[in-house]
């Protein structure tokens, strides 16, 4: 009997006929743009036509979107990893793993030895999906991309969780300058070092092993990542598409009659049921009051052919456009230009400029300046007058609109600044952080995939009846969103409006937090090129409840703003480049990597004109001045230093081996002297980099914990292959209690990270791994305890000799405490002698890892700031109450550091976060909330195994900008 | 109408005169649990009224108030107070709120103070917390934690453990569809008549009752037929709530799973024996010990009591005995790890294997802190500890597609299905 095995996934439809002899005698392979089940009813009819005519048939389906259909349709169903095995087992008998990438998944199987099998869950995005988004930015198709891939050089870390994360990875090498073939081929080794690190879970990768799907099948350079990743020559095998629809196919059992199948495919009615919202207009009339309203809220022209004088540049290069504004005396617009950077801001000012000079030579540009992602890099090409952080343009050009505004949000292409205004000075800045960019270039997205223009789609929603309501989250997660809805039947339209809708969910809940229009302002400025969707501003105004102010440049504000500034400072440096040197203007990139410390940034180095140099993706001015040069105060610094005199002294009982992360890392001065005290020689695992990330990823099993946790497997694996035989890394449920909070845990990753490291790195075995449970809070039970915790593991050591390593281990423990608090106080000392800012730059002891705070403790000093921890100033408070409960002991001094500063004018506290840390969405509410009591602004900075320095310096330069006024 | 009166850190208390003159709206994890929870409380003088709401609503309240980067349990239960605050139902000057605190190192701990915050933004600050614990936080006036009261609101779970455990086992092979469900019904009728007069709860009393109920269940007629048997572990909110978990059992059922959902009580032995093993790990107070200790064995004679009622129907799967279920996890993971569901977890999924329920849902809340370790964490040592361990972990947020989470555990289905066929086949 005939077998029809159908694959209906996220993006295509596949299916194989297998005649009698289980050989394929019918395939086809086609993308279903969410139009699944007429192109479905299409196959088949064809298939019943011209292959299965009227012999009998079975019929099974698959896939993430079979499943609903087989279910309405009564169909058989196989689940889609399932029928790969089925196929595999079928076709490749010696295959050991098999790896098969789709369209919005990616699942790794293990065939051989136990059946394993891991599919990525809801947060994993290195899928085909991701390659097609990666494609867009990048102005190519995916072949082009695996093309470009084949000439590349070098390859830049990016991380591919989810689409969002590399964009912002990729954007600033863009924008720096990093050619796209080596941008192309770091894509496909992030998938691949995303898929073996989400998926692996601690089983090696080894032997035979197949690749399957149609991103491994269509780009070759994929599939060379994951053989260089996994170091391996893997199968490609011959139907490699077909592998999903080939073992269901096999798995058939159920005779159909194809004509009814037709049928009820044809007639599968969507349930129509999905959460909606109401309509954003209830009638014409409502839409053409609320047009008009807006209407009025328009720049001031002039006619750039006749104006004669001065004008004034201002460019804004944004992460995803590139916007140009020049301005007459009266502020009004003479000129400006919106457009895609393409990937390259640099050519397209050039050739803008070029044509300003020639075209209108009776204006004279007396001064310029520049905002924006590419700010530094055009200052730099160009010569313009002035760089200034983008918060600082946008005020100053809300200000021209509404000279009282005290709210300003706006939703560029990838990023979203929201800043309220108090006494005209910018107070508090809203940046959504790199998991949540809900933004322009998320509709734009949306709007290709489906097949529309950007406008024309958002204009669909202004009139749908029933508007999806899809949830605030990332575009991951808003992916699947969407298909949901379409599965249950909302139209293009009802999703337009359902996707406006969530663009500005996502800003008031997840980067405001606002509950309410009070919390936010009165005169509310909204801009941004996403604001020109009028679905966007209207769902603005109903959720907030007020009317706000929309001008209709407010894709240009940025570019408007800096234009304004230029003319407000007017003090020209002369040297923006005339039309002669535009024309001879060359530009030239070169990559090296940094090697002056441990952060090893990748830099760029731009040459113009042959000998004007920038370099771009530097963190400190060190590799500029090519000189070691004196920074401000800096307790990271110090801190890193101190912890490092802990050096191995070679002792009796031979060595063990500390992880230098987690709940070692402020304890290593305790462990260090208690250790060193019964005669071990303690070494500890070297400073964090990527490849030690790298050595250990095959092993986390959840890929949703914190970073530095995730590093934990990379320290435990070198000093795995540094010969250590003995390995200390205790469970700690309780930190110290230093008396400023109700409790003293640490919280649980911290306190039980060391039962993951033993369950899942096998290079454990036959170590002597000691994870015990201690109580070191106890100062005396703890020598007891431990006595008898070490008698497991060696033979003859005394209760007397652990209570004097014991007392030794305290002792220094509080001598490094002593010692950071005094150098702290000194510090502080030494700033404000020179009124110097005073940055406490807090998080957990373990953010002092330069591979997981990414160097911004320098960023910060490259800036002027003296810098502190939470830990020098946390005790000069007492226990205070707060609206949490308190009970971690590194969070308590968050809090303790937050109040200790509130009335100091010199101090502000910027606060790493960890991205995942489950902990810190309680702590930085209430540090915000200490703050703020006392009039002081909260920075928060979210940090991951990559992190967006660009967001990270227009966080801090607006928090200084702020400062300075 | 009652004052509203602040303790010195500024908290809203719950008074005597609110006993009197409040409704308490409890939220619901577990239904069969919570419905006779209540009828204690209400034997113990207080208006309460359990939430059965389930509306989408729930969820959106709770990202409007809370952080979105918190948990999905405090998002759906803050949502969902917010969400019956908003309804209109209830006078929102006579309203108090009731909600447990463990007071263990896992942020849920403080939910209670997220939910504060959250009633302040969305305009109830009227509206008092209180909070449910057994470590003595947060008294009020009002509600008294007294011995007989926790003595009485925790030896009712036990009934509720009984009642769960026999519908999930006799539910799938009944003849009648619905005689199961009818039984819950019946005894949750006269359970509610004994405990409102405040009896039923002496360990002799629940004896006869536990008896009485399985005999009960044990006379449904039912047709034993091989099926795959599927059970649910995870972090306790998500395991147990159908809002969280977007209908689980159900699902299961729909896919002719016979589910087991282990009980609550080894969850409340669980955070009762963490107060011994902490001492016996770190050392302290030896009288705080012993106190624990006599509470702890009373729990487990009443455990003993309860497993022993099953022999009234020996067929019928009875309820794991705590001690047995600890010595499971012992070599797998240490007995030092206490917060959230803890070691309890990875040794319930290992009692679940042992008692046939090898494939298994790992049911937690997107980015759960604890589950990273004793879930996703010890999935790999499990089934090096045994192999026949087939288990799904799934991970429940706001935004996380039902369609996904469904192909996921179908997956792990397939397998536990050509398992049984297999089986079939060898006999």
């Amino acid at each position: 009997m005939m077998k029809i095995g159908l694959d209906v996934g996220s993006t295509t439809i596949k299916c194989v006929v297998l005649d009698e002899n289980e050989q394929i005698c019918f395939k086809s392979y086609e993308r279903h743009y969410s139009q699944i089940t007429e192109k479905l009813a299409a196959l088949l009819t064809k298939i019943k036509n011209e292959v299965v005519k009227d012999q009998p048939v079975q019929l099974a389906i698959s896939g993430s979107a079979g499943m609903g259909i087989a279910q309405e349709c009564n169909f058989q169903f196989v689940q889609e990893v399932y029928a790969t095995r089925t196929a595999t087992k079928k076709l490749i008998p010696d295959a050991d793993v098999i790896i098969e990438l789709g369209g919005e998944d990616a699942k790794i199987l293990f065939v051989s030895g136990s059946m394993e099998v891991r599919m990525n869950g809801s947060c994993a995005g290195g899928t085909g999906a991701f390659i097609d988004q990666m494609s867009t930015l990048l102005h190519l198709t995916p072949e082009e991309l695996n093309n470009i891939a084949k000439k590349h050089e070098k390859i830049y870390t990016i991380a591919s969780r989810c689409g969002v994360f590399a964009k912002s990875d990729i954007q600033p090498l863009l924008n720096q300058g990093a050619r796209k073939s080596d941008i192309a081929a770091s894509i496909f080794a992030a998938v691949a070092n995303q898929t073996i690190a989400g998926l692996a879970q601690g089983r090696e990768i080894k032997g035979n092993v197949v690749y399957l799907g149609g991103p491994l099948t269509f780009l070759s350079e994929l599939r060379k990542s994951f053989d260089t990743a996994l170091n391996v020559t893997g199968i490609f095998p011959e139907n490699s598409l077909y592998f999903v629809a080939l073992g269901t196919a096999y798995g058939c059992n159920e005779e159909i009659d194809l004509d009814k199948a037709i049928d009820s495919v044809k007639n599968y009615t969507q349930s129509g049921e999905f959460l909606s919202i109401p309509p954003l207009f209830q009638s014409q009339e409502e839409y053409e009051e609320f047009e008009q309203r807006h209407n009025k809220d328009v720049a001031k022209r002039g006619d750039i052919s006749t104006y004669q004088g001065e004008a004034y540049l201002g460019i804004d290069a944004g992460s995803t456009t590139i916007k140009a504004v020049v301005i007459g005396s009266d502020n009004e617009i003479l000129d400006e230009l919106y457009q895609s950077n393409s990937g390259d801001p640099i050519p397209i000012i050039k050739e803008h400029l070029i044509h300003l000079y020639e075209e209108y030579p009776n204006i004279q540009i007396k001064c310029s300046a520049v905002t924006g992602y590419g700010e530094e890099l055009l200052k730099n090409a160009f010569g313009l007058d002035y760089g200034i952080v983008e918060t600082i343009a946008h005020y100053t050009a809300a200000k021209t609109f509404l000279p009282d505004v005290d709210f300003i949000i706006d939703i560029g292409g990838q990023d979203m600044k929201c800043f309220k205004i108090r006494n005209h000075t910018i107070d508090n800045i809203f940046l959504n952080e790199a998991c949540s960019s809900g933004c322009g270039s998320f509709l734009q997205t949306f709007a290709n995939t489906l097949g529309y223009e950007i406008q024309d789609f958002a204009k669909l929603g202004l009139f749908a009846k029933r508007p999806v309501d899809l949830g605030s989250r990332c575009t991951v997660f808003m992916n699947s969103s969407v298909k949901q809805a379409q599965k249950d039947g909302a139209t293009t339209e009802d999703i337009s409006a359902g996707l406006s809708v969530s663009v500005v969910k996502n800003a008031i809940y997840k980067v405001i937090r606002a509950a309410s229009p009070e919390e936010l302002g009165k005169h509310i400025v909204v801009q941004g090129g996403t604001f020109l969707n009028d679905a966007v501003l209207r769902v603005f105004e109903q959720e907030m409840g007020v009317n706000v102010i929309r001008p209709d440049i407010a894709g240009l504000m940025g570019a408007y703003g800096a234009a304004v500034y230029a003319k407000e400072h007017n003090q020209p440096k002369g040297k923006m480049l005339s039309l002669q040197q535009l024309k001879d203007f060359s530009h030239q990139v070169k990559l090296v990597t940094c090697g002056l410390c441990n952060n090893h940034c990748k830099l760029t180095v731009n040459m113009f004109d042959g000998n004007r140099k920038f370099i771009g993706g530097n963190r400190c001015d060190k590799p500029i001045k090519q000189k070691e040069v004196i920074d401000a105060p800096n307790m990271y610094a110090f801190k890193m230093k101190a912890l490092l005199s802990y050096q191995p002294v070679p002792g009796p009982r031979g060595k063990i081996g500390l992880p230098m992360g987690m709940n070692i890392y402020e304890m290593l001065p305790f462990w260090h002297a208690f250790f060193t005290s019964l005669g071990f020689e303690v070494v500890t695992s070297p400073l964090s980099n990527r490849e030690m990330y790298i050595k250990g990823q095959h092993t986390i099993p959840s890929d949703t914990v914190c970073f530095p946790a995730k590093l934990m497997h990379g320290h435990v694996c070198t000093l795995i292959d540094e010969g250590v035989k003995t390995i200390f890394y205790p469970c700690l449920t309780y930190n110290f209690d230093e008396g400023l909070s109700d409790n003293h845990y640490n919280c649980p990753v911290v306190a039980y990270y060391p039962e993951v490291i033993s369950a899942n790195v096998s290079e454990l075995e036959g170590l002597n791994f000691i994870n015990d449970y201690l109580g070191v809070h106890r100062k005396k039970d703890f020598p007891e305890k431990m006595h008898g915790v070490l008698a497991k593991y060696f033979d003859g050591i005394s209760l007397k000799e652990v209570k004097t390593a014991a007392e030794k281990g305290y002792a220094e423990y509080e001598h490094y405490l002593d010692t950071i608090r005094k150098e702290g106080d000194a510090m502080i000392q030494q700033a404000e002698a020179n009124q110097m800012p005073i940055i406490v730059l807090c998080g957990r002891p373990y953010h002092l890892d330069p591979e997981i705070n990414h160097g911004i403790d320098k960023l910060i000093t490259s800036l002027g700031a003296c810098i502190v921890t939470e830990d020098v100033i946390s005790n000069k408070v007492e226990k205070l109450n707060t609206t949490v409960l308190n009970q971690w002991t590194y969070h308590a001094r968050l809090y303790a550091a937050a109040e200790y500063i509130s009335d100091k004018p010199q101090f502000n506290l910027v606060q790493l976060v960890s991205f995942g840390c489950g902990i810190d969405a309680i702590t930085t509410d209430e540090v915000r909330s200490i703050l703020e009591k006392s009039g002081k602004i909260y920075t928060q900075i979210k940090i991951d195994e990559i992190t967006n320095l660009g967001a990270v310096k227009i966080r801090l330069r607006s928090l200084f900008a702020a400062l300075e006024q | 109408m009652a004052e509203l009166v602040y303790d010195e850190t500024g908290r809203l208390l719950f008074t005597k005169e609110m006993k009197e003159e409040y409704t308490i709206l409890c939220p619901t994890m577990i239904e069969i649990h919570f419905r006779l929870v209540l009828e204690v409380m209400k034997s113990f003088g207080y208006k309460v009224e359990l939430l059965s709401t389930s509306s989408p609503n729930i969820a959106q309240e709770g990202l409007k108030y809370v952080h979105n980067d918190t948990c999905y349990p405090a998002l759906l239960v803050i949502g969902q107070f917010i969400d019956a605050l908003n309804s209109g139902k209830y006078d929102v000057n006579k309203v108090a709120l009731i909600i447990t605190q463990t007071g263990g190192g896992c942020r849920a701990s403080n939910y209670i103070h997220l939910l504060r915050k959250a009633l302040i933004r969305a305009g109830y600050p009227q509206v008092p917390v209180i909070s449910m614990n057994l470590n003595g936080m947060e008294k009020n006036p009002g509600f008294s934690a007294s011995i007989p009261f926790l003595r009485k609101m925790i030896s009712v779970l036990y009934y509720g453990d009984v009642l769960m455990q026999l519908k999930n086992n006799i539910e799938p092979y009944e003849d009648n569809k619905g005689d199961a469900e009818k039984m819950v019904e019946k005894w949750i009728g006269l359970l509610s008549k004994q405990l409102r007069k405040g009896e039923g709860l002496s360990k002799s009393q629940f004896g006869n009752n536990a008896k009485k109920i399985v005999k009960d269940f044990a006379s449904i007629p039912i047709h034993r037929v091989p099926k795959v048997k599927v059970g649910i572990v995870g972090e306790i909110y998500v395991k147990y709530a159908p809002i969280a978990n977007n209908d689980l059992e159900n699902f299961l059922k729909s896919q002719g799973c016979e589910v087991y959902v282990p009980g609550i009580v080894n969850f409340v032995l669980f955070k009762i024996d963490n107060r011994l093993d902490d001492i016996k790990l770190y050392g302290g107070n030896t009288v705080k010990y012993q106190i624990n200790k006599i509470l702890l064995d009373y729990l487990l004679s009443l455990q003993t009591v309860m497993i022993k009622a099953f022999k009234e129907c020996p067929e019928v799967l009875a309820p794991a005995d705590y001690y047995h279920v600890k010595k499971l996890a012992k070599g797998v993971i240490g007995y030092g790890n206490k917060m959230g569901e803890g070691w309890l977890l990875t040794a319930e999924i290992l009692e679940l294997v042992e008692a046939g329920y090898e494939n298994i849902v790992c049911a937690q809340p997107f980015g759960c802190l604890p589950n990273h370790i004793c879930g996703k964490g010890m999935i790999r040592k499990i089934n090096e500890v045994d192999s026949r361990a087939n288990i799904v972990p799934i991970d429940y947020d706001p935004s996380a597609t039902r369609v996904n989470q469904e192909n996921r555990i179908k997956l792990m289905l397939s397998i536990a299905k050509e398992k049984l066929d297999e089986r079939a086949k060898a006999q």
